[in-house]
């Protein structure tokens, strides 16, 4: 393997694992403020990249993706005030199966509406063919912005939790919803607005990766999963290591491509999630006796 | 009276002549294909009633080991060895009448192991599979434990589709018929299709025995305390760890013995078996019937794979388990066959 051969790696790599990571994040605000796991994040990232699709023909392309995840955080808020809200006594097993369905129900009117074909956004910058060059390595400008977005993405997620009210009201929810309730804080609404942030986020990845990966009906379902492997692999609960824990994966994946066929990419990350569930379910960052208080 | 429990399986068989009789009258005896591949599927949802409704653990990778059983018997059995007959070994099998000798449509003779010994190798396979990855997995609780079986799933349907001797997309077909015993025998062919339907419920009552006796023993009581608190369980003493291992392998057995049945029934078995969305399936079947109520799951799964496979769902085949998922979840958690949904349909049905 040459020194640019390696190089090339290295930024596939970081961008599909931006993208793990911003499903993995996802995952984190809705777990952090109800304890659930929605499988169906996956699906946010297809939506996402569909309706912009969709948009974008008839808009350029900032408001389409603008719009996009605008609508896209709605179907996410509409999911939780349809079915999550209802769902309050459920046990685990049901919330699991539950969202389970959601996702399939998605996918399905997906179907519906932009059928089998699969579907590309116009490059942010340039187009397929143009690309930069780094240390040897070219890479397409998309790579930048997905990079660059994730990044903004993180910090501004950051802020949001740490600075402003409804943030660290949020943070409130996660870590005792009763006391926040008591504290006069709205949970009901908190948890709405993590789903709508969450599948906003989801939204805004799909259309980043788009124009490079191609948008499909079916792509969430392995999203979810993926994300679902970062969540763990950065300890559930903590959206700042999902990051890490996304670019790793992302690593891991575009090297094993080089001595694995392309078919058993997926088999590595699964294995390396139940190595990690089995040995260390509180993921690499995560401490052992915050996780033991979870109830998952 | 101890018999009395056995009333309703008596009902079930029944039934089943009746059903048969009515397509024999109707000149309908094409619904039989279908009834028979939904009885194999039925028995897959009855091992996974066991480990979701009475263990209480989700298991998203039941079609798993559904391909585990269909893909171990339709390569084991369509590996020609002809030219491996002369090494003693093959030739030991050969001389105790475990090697088929047969002559395949082109005129070319070939030998291949016989159903039976590739049936018990793939019962066995799975039951050790099942055994080794839940040993660790079944520690996991709620949504780890969903995942890891999921993860499981995708293994088996990601090797599958990449695999050369598994066929890669088109999957493997034209494996033979399984001869079971002397006129019966597990095959696609119209003149056998009434003894099929029979052999394929045969199975079912088998299981639905089984498991019934399972229930009313001393483990299906270690099971239903293991479902209402394992802690509390743990605490009187029973090894819930072992019992839901145990019950783990129970679930994998059945369904790799479904996929074997439904392989030599359908001549071949193709990757979309294993995929995740047929694990969904079946927790949708096992999910509707009511969890831990094996009848419930019994005739849910009768009529929903009955109308799947009749094609009735069309495009929307998926759709609609998934739409099943949210409804039961949502409105019926414990099924459909509770005193208290059927209270709720009737006062939904009276418009309140």
């Amino acid at each position: 393997m040459t020194s640019e051969q390696i190089l090339q790696y290295i930024f596939s790599g970081i961008t599909v694992g931006s993208i793990y990571a911003l499903v993995a994040i996802g995952y984190n605000i809705i777990y952090n403020t109800t304890g659930i796991i929605n499988l169906a994040q996956g699906e946010f990232v297809m939506l996402g990249g569909m309706i912009a699709y969709s948009l974008s023909q008839i808009m350029s392309l900032v408001p389409a993706v603008v719009l996009a995840v605008l609508i896209t955080g709605a179907v996410g808020s509409l999911i939780e005030i349809v079915f999550i809200r209802r769902m309050k006594k459920s046990s685990v097993l049901g919330m699991i199966v539950i969202t389970i369905g959601i996702s399939i129900i998605i996918r399905e009117i997906a179907l519906l509406i932009w059928d089998e074909q699969i579907r590309a956004l116009r490059f942010f910058t340039g187009n397929e063919i143009s690309s930069i060059d780094i240390l040897g390595a070219r890479i397409s400008p998309q790579v930048l912005w997905i990079v660059g977005v994730t990044a903004l993405i993180v910090m501004a997620l950051y802020l949001f939790f740490r600075f402003t009210l409804t943030g660290q009201a949020m943070r409130a929810c996660s870590s005792n919803t009763r006391a926040a309730k008591l504290c006069g804080i709205r949970t009901s609404r908190m948890v709405n607005l993590s789903f709508m942030l969450a599948a906003g986020i989801g939204a805004l990845g799909g259309c980043l990766v788009s124009p490079l990966t191609q948008t499909h009906y079916s792509m969430g379902s392995e999203l979810a999963i993926k994300g679902f492997i970062v969540a763990i692999l950065g300890g559930l609960g903590n959206p700042m290591a999902a990051v890490a824990a996304g670019l790793l994966l992302g690593l891991i994946e575009s090297f094993s491509i080089s001595f694995l066929p392309m078919v058993y990419k997926d088999v590595i990350s699964i294995l390396i999630l139940l190595v990690i569930l089995v040995l260390k379910p509180s993921g690499l960052f995560g401490s052992r006796q915050t996780s033991s208080l979870k109830d998952f | 009276m101890k018999l009395k429990k056995y009333y309703p399986i008596v009902l079930l068989a029944g039934v089943l002549v009746l059903i048969q009789l009515l397509t024999l009258i109707t000149g309908t005896a094409y619904y039989l294909t279908q009834l028979t591949m939904a009885a194999y599927y039925v028995v897959v949802a009855l091992g996974l009633s066991m480990v979701m409704g009475y263990a209480g653990q989700i298991s998203l990778g039941q079609a798993g080991f559904f391909a585990i059983g269909g893909y171990t018997t339709a390569v084991l059995t369509t590996f020609d060895l002809t030219d491996k007959i002369s090494r003693p070994f093959f030739a030991f099998l050969d001389k105790i009448g475990l090697l088929v000798h047969k002559v395949t449509l082109y005129g070319d003779s070939i030998v291949h192991l016989s159903p039976w010994i590739s049936f018990i190798l793939a019962l066995v396979l799975a039951g050790v599979v099942a055994y080794s990855i839940g040993v660790p997995v079944l520690r996991l609780k709620g949504h780890y434990l969903g995942m890891a079986t999921m993860g499981f799933g995708i293994i088996i349907y990601r090797i599958v589709l990449g695999t050369h001797i598994f066929g890669e997309a088109d999957g493997i077909s034209n494996v033979p018929a399984f001869p079971i015993l002397p006129g019966i025998t597990i095959g696609g062919d119209f003149s056998i299709r009434i003894i099929n339907y029979y052999t394929a419920w045969f199975f079912v009552i088998l299981a639905m025995v089984l498991l019934l006796n399972l229930i009313n023993s001393r483990t299906g009581r270690a099971l239903r305390s293991l479902h209402g608190g394992e802690d509390a369980a743990d605490a009187m003493g029973v090894n819930t760890a072992q019992y839901k291992v145990k019950v783990f392998v129970i679930g994998a057995v059945f369904a790799a013995a479904a996929g074997v049945f439904i392989t030599h029934y359908n001549g071949g078995i193709g990757p979309s078996e294993s995929s995740v969305a047929k694990s969904v399936r079946y927790v949708a079947i096992v999910a509707v019937g009511g969890m831990a109520n094996l009848w419930g799951v019994l005739i849910m799964g009768l009529f929903l794979n009955f109308l799947s496979l009749r094609g009735l769902f069309g495009v929307y085949d998926d759709a609609v388990f998934g739409i099943i998922l949210v409804i039961i979840m949502m409105f019926f958690p414990d099924g459909l066959f509770q005193p208290a949904s059927l209270n709720r349909i009737k006062r939904i049905l009276r418009g309140k």
